[in-house]
């Protein structure tokens, strides 16, 4: 691991981010504008506050698998990634780059969805802000590695966006955002449970209704944190110096 | 004993279930420059990938610097450029160099003075993507020539290039040898080989030859390279 090469390549791509000022934008303020659709869609605060928390934990999912899948992709298909391979860059500090590039862009991401929910939208919060946060960046990381390693699984920008039904949606369905996680039929109950958006979307509605930190709650990131490290690791895989 | 700076033996390598690089073999000097000339699909991009140890080969060995090719400690000792441009489309001249100067640990004086090498000064703060086609491989020439690197490994580096600025990256690559730096330069423009100390002449994955232009144009009776070339070929095709 080396620092100097994780930063350079974190500000490379936030670099190439503010060239791209589009992208941006809507990376910042989709979220609050559907979540503000969403308000008022349902007309209701009740019905708001048993989707929103979920939606502040899955935007950020969403967003950096598919920001990520395309970026990546086109590192390997503009080789790129075969140059940084062919340099002393460690796979780590490339993966790590990256994480701290979309993980800071996710913070700020959430910073605003978050304070147009609680503002304006009248979402309520019990738990501190800072664990919010600390979940939504996990997710965010999380749709990251996820979106490096299937990028290694499409050979088109056209490919790489269809994994992103196969990924994320199964997830969307399965977290327990449309009916409880326990009222769901057993096999759909297993595959919930290996799912690691369930346990993200677990631990965000804990902290928006529960003023203590429970242990469940601890247990949720935990679970989160691990997957994150498992997708890193799959994506590092993916990563490779010699190519045929 | 010759100590080579690029040695490769026996190498075989199968891209897509054919066997595009039979059997090559070859040693490059020292601060030389070593033109690798063939038509399009000879294997010469395939045999380059080798020698920077990005490519997985099937047989044969790749030593570089006296290290097995891509070893860790190789990898910032040789500079790379492929021929089609690998570098970032979204980031401007100056700040691409940046990022790959901070990997090689090459200084920001060392990023104007390759900026400079090229010929791009007047475009250093350009987005890479908005560039022509020649400024762009000129961009990606640019990168490999970072933190002033052992060995240069240039596949097509002057392709699309007009006459004037090839005569100048030519001449910088005689410099470069001068000064030490072993060089590798792909080309298919047969004018560019009488520049090279050595050529190596590939065709169907395999070495025609491998001699220096005066030795080549004395053994075919030819005093042009590309009719020596061709000489060569009728001579292995009968």
């Amino acid at each position: 691991m080396n620092p100097v090469l994780t930063l350079a390549t974190a500000r490379r791509i936030l670099t190439q981010l503010r060239h791209d000022r589009r992208t941006v934008a809507m990376l910042l303020l989709m979220p609050s504008i559907l979540m503000a659709l969403l308000r008022y869609v349902f007309n209701s605060e009740a019905a708001f506050d048993r989707f929103a928390p979920a939606l502040l934990g899955i935007f950020p999912f969403v967003m950096m698998f598919l920001v990520t899948s395309i970026t990546t992709l086109r590192e390997r298909t503009t080789a790129t990634l075969e140059r940084l391979m062919a340099l002393p860059m460690g796979k780590l500090d490339l993966l790590t780059g990256y994480a701290v590039a979309f993980g800071a862009l996710a913070l700020v991401q959430v910073s605003i969805v978050t304070a147009v929910s609680l503002t304006w939208l009248g979402l309520d919060l019990a738990g501190p802000v800072w664990m919010l946060f600390l979940i939504a960046v996990l997710d965010a990381v999380l749709g990251m590695a996820l979106g490096l390693f299937v990028s290694a699984f499409a050979r088109t920008e056209f490919q790489a966006i269809q994994f992103m039904p196969v990924i994320v949606m199964p997830q969307f369905l399965l977290c327990g955002l449309f009916v409880p996680r326990d009222e769901m039929a057993v096999l759909l109950r297993w595959l919930s449970n290996v799912l690691p958006l369930s346990y993200a979307v677990d631990a965000i509605t804990a902290v928006t209704r529960t003023a203590t930190v429970q242990a469940s709650l601890l247990r949720d990131i935990g679970v989160v944190a691990g997957f994150v490290l498992l997708a890193l690791a799959l994506g590092a895989a993916t990563l490779r110096r010699r190519t045929p | 004993m010759m100590n080579y700076a690029v040695e490769v033996s026996g190498l075989r390598v199968e891209r897509g279930g054919r066997e595009v690089v039979r059997g090559v073999g070859f040693g490059v000097e020292p601060g030389t420059v070593t033109g690798l000339l063939g038509p399009s699909g000879c294997g010469k991009s395939t045999l380059m990938r080798s020698v920077v140890g990005v490519q997985i080969i099937r047989a044969g060995r790749v030593t570089v610097l006296g290290h097995d090719a891509g070893a860790k400690a190789v990898r910032g000792r040789v500079g790379y450029a492929t021929q089609d441009p690998a570098i970032y489309p979204d980031l401007t001249v100056a700040e691409a160099l940046r990022y790959f100067a901070a990997i090689v640990r090459a200084s920001t004086s060392d990023v104007s003075r390759v900026i400079g090498e090229v010929g791009l000064r007047d475009h250093a703060d350009s987005l890479i993507g908005t560039l022509s086609g020649g400024q762009h491989s000129r961009a990606n020439l640019a990168v490999a020539l970072l933190g002033r690197p052992e060995v240069l490994v240039l596949d097509e580096p002057t392709v699309g290039l007009d006459p004037v600025l090839r005569d100048e990256l030519w001449e910088l690559f005689t410099r470069l040898a001068a000064g030490g730096t072993t060089l590798l330069v792909s080309s298919h423009v047969m004018d560019e080989a009488a520049r090279c100390h050595r050529l190596l002449l590939m065709r169907d994955g395999a070495l025609l030859a491998s001699d220096t232009p005066e030795r080549l144009r004395e053994r075919t009776g030819e005093s042009d390279l590309e009719r020596a070339f061709l000489r060569l070929i009728q001579e292995v095709t009968p």
